[in-house]
C-alpha cells in the first residue's frame, strides 16, 4: 500500500481496479495550509488522462501488473515490437502506451513489458541508459560566454541538455526516470 | 565527475543567486535594518497546526526564526532583519525543499500595509528590470502592485465564498487549484485579509475580526512571502496556540512543548510587522526557473 507521500511520477497504481500511471507530480502547500499532493495521471488501458489532488494519510493500491522482460526489437507505424526471451512470442505496444519510454529505446534493449489481464500495456526501461551523441555543437574551448549546457539529439531522437564538452559520437549515461543527462561513459 | 553535472549546469544561477542575496542585504542596510542570527536548533517551535518540524537532539530544527526575531523585538530591536536556513518536515516538490532558505523581516511601528510598500521596493531593487518575465509571463513590477482580499479571490476565482469554502474544508484545494494560478500573472499580487482561523500569529482586523492583518505575496502564481501585522497580546496568543496545539494532537502530529519564553517576552513587544520570503522562490521567479532545485546548489537527492 502506497500513502499519498510516497505518490511520483512514474508510479502506478489502482484505481477501481484499473491500472494507472502517474505521468506528473508535484507537492503544494499554499500559505500556512495542508499538505497537498497534485497529479496528473494516466489510464494505462484506456490512455485516458485526470488530475487528481490528495491529501496527506489518503492511501493508495498499487496497480496489479505482471511484468516480463522483453527485448526491443523494432518499431513499425506506431507501434513498438518487443520479443519474450524465454518463449520468443512477440507482442506489440502503441506508441500512445509507450510514454517517455520511447525515448530510450534501442535495438536489444532489455525492457519490462507490463502485462494487465494478459495484455500489454506498457513498458518499464532500466533506471540509465547509455545512448550515443548523434548531433551536437562542438564546443570551443575557452569559450567564456557562460553557456553552461547545449542541446544534444541522441540515437533515439530524443534532444536533451548536455555538458558544453560533450561531442558528437560519444556515449552518455541518461536517467530515465529525469530524462536528464547523468554522466559520460568513458572509452 | 559523476553527479557534478547539476552543478556545473547552476553555475550561472548559483552566481545571479548570490548578487540577488547582495543585493537584499544592501537594501535592509540602507533602511537601518540591523543583521541578527538566532539559533536553528530551538526547543519550542510555533505550535502551528500544519507546518511540521524535524526533531533534532531532543530539540527542533526551526521552521522559522520568527520566536527568536520577536523576543528581539521586544527587548529593543526595533528593526531586524535575518536570512537563514528553515527546515520543514516532508515538504518537497518543485517549489518545496525541506530545508530552504528564508529572509525574515520585523519592524517595529508599522503594519501589514506598510510591509506591502517596503516589500514591493524590496524586489523592485533585488529584480533591478521593470518587468519580470516568468514561464512565458511578463509581470510588470514598476507599477504599484495588486491587493485583492481573500474574500474577493474566492468569489472572482473559485466561484463561492472564503467562508463556504473553509466550512466546506476545500479552503486549501480551491487556493491551490483556482486561486493561485491566477495570482500575480500580470503584476504581483498581495492577497490579504486571511480567516483568522488560518493566522495564529496575527492581528485580528479591528473593522472586521472574522480575519487578520495576514497577507501572502504571489508572483506567476508562486507564493513568495507571508506577513502580518503582528498579534502582541499574551493571553490571545496563548488561547491561539493551545488551538493549534490541539488540532496538531487530534491529527496525531507530534506535540511541541510551548514557548514559554517567547510568550512571556509578548507582553512588552511593540506594535509591529513582520514577513517570511522564501528567498530560494524569489531567485526561482527572478531567474524563469521552472524548479527550486535549479536555483539551490544542492538539493536533499544530490547530497
Amino acid at each position: 500500500m502506497y500513502t499519498a507521500a510516497d505518490l511520483k511520477k512514474g508510479l502506478k497504481i489502482a484505481i477501481d481496479n484499473e491500472p494507472y500511471i502517474i505521468t506528473h507530480f508535484d507537492f503544494a502547500k499554499p500559505g500556512k495550509g495542508q499538505a497537498l499532493y497534485r497529479t496528473k495521471m494516466k489510464n494505462m488501458i484506456t490512455g485516458s488522462t485526470m488530475d487528481r489532488t490528495y491529501r496527506s494519510g489518503e492511501t493508495f493500491e498499487p496497480a496489479r501488473l505482471e511484468d516480463r522482460t522483453m527485448q526491443y526489437l523494432y518499431k513499425e507505424d506506431d507501434h513498438y515490437c518487443f520479443m519474450d526471451n524465454d518463449t520468443f512470442e512477440q507482442i506489440h505496444i502503441s506508441e500512445d502506451a509507450m510514454g517517455d519510454a520511447k525515448n530510450y529505446l534501442i535495438d536489444n534493449l532489455q525492457v519490462d513489458v507490463l502485462i494487465f489481464r494478459d495484455k500489454p500495456i506498457g513498458v518499464d526501461v532500466p533506471n540509465f541508459v547509455n545512448l550515443r551523441v548523434t548531433q551536437t555543437d562542438p564546443w570551443v574551448k575557452g569559450d567564456t560566454s557562460g553557456s553552461d549546457s547545449k542541446p544534444a539529439t541522441v540515437e533515439t531522437g530524443y534532444v536533451l541538455r548536455v555538458p558544453p564538452f560533450i561531442e558528437e559520437g560519444e556515449l552518455i549515461t541518461i536517467d530515465t526516470r529525469t530524462g536528464e543527462y547523468s554522466t559520460r561513459v568513458k572509452g | 565527475m559523476p553527479g557534478s553535472w547539476p552543478l556545473c549546469r547552476r553555475k550561472k544561477a548559483l552566481v545571479e543567486r548570490g548578487a540577488i542575496f547582495n543585493r537584499v542585504r544592501g537594501f535592509f542596510q540602507e533602511k537601518g535594518y540591523l543583521e541578527v542570527e538566532t539559533p536553528f536548533r530551538i526547543p519550542a517551535p510555533a505550535p502551528e497546526a500544519q507546518i511540521d518540524a524535524i526533531p533534532c537532539d531532543g530539540w527542533f530544527l526551526q521552521t522559522s526564526p520568527e520566536l527568536c526575531m520577536k523576543r528581539m523585538l521586544a527587548a529593543g530591536y526595533p528593526r531586524i532583519f535575518q536570512i537563514c536556513r528553515c527546515w520543514r518536515a516532508g515538504e518537497r516538490g518543485s517549489r518545496h525543499l525541506s530545508e530552504f532558505t528564508m529572509l525574515e523581516w520585523y519592524r517595529a511601528d508599522a503594519d501589514y500595509l506598510v510591509l506591502m510598500e517596503e516589500t514591493e521596493a524590496l524586489v523592485r531593487g533585488a529584480a533591478r528590470a521593470p518587468v519580470i518575465n516568468y514561464r512565458g509571463l511578463s509581470i510588470e513590477i514598476s507599477q504599484p502592485w495588486e491587493r485583492i482580499t481573500v474574500a474577493d479571490a474566492f468569489r472572482r476565482y473559485a466561484g463561492t465564498s472564503m467562508w463556504e469554502a473553509l466550512e466546506a474544508g476545500t479552503f486549501d484545494e480551491l487556493m491551490v487549484e483556482r486561486i493561485e494560478p491566477e495570482l500575480g500573472t500580470a503584476r504581483p499580487t498581495f492577497i490579504y485579509d486571511y480567516p483568522a482561523s488560518l493566522s495564529a500569529l496575527a492581528r485580528l482586523k479591528a473593522s472586521d475580526p472574522a480575519v487578520a492583518e495576514r497577507f501572502e505575496l504571489y508572483i506567476g502564481g508562486v507564493e513568495i512571502a507571508n506577513a502580518f501585522s503582528e498579534l502582541i497580546d499574551p493571553v490571545e496568543q496563548r488561547r491561539r496556540f493551545e488551538a493549534e496545539a490541539l488540532e496538531r494532537a487530534s491529527s496525531g502530529k507530534l506535540p511541541y512543548p510551548a514557548p514559554e519564553k517567547f510568550l512571556a517576552a509578548l507582553a512588552s513587544m511593540p506594535e509591529a510587522a513582520g514577513i517570511a520570503l522564501g528567498l530560494d522562490r524569489l531567485v526561482m521567479v527572478l531567474l524563469d526557473a521552472g524548479s527550486i532545485d535549479e536555483v539551490v546548489a544542492f538539493t536533499t537527492e544530490e547530497l
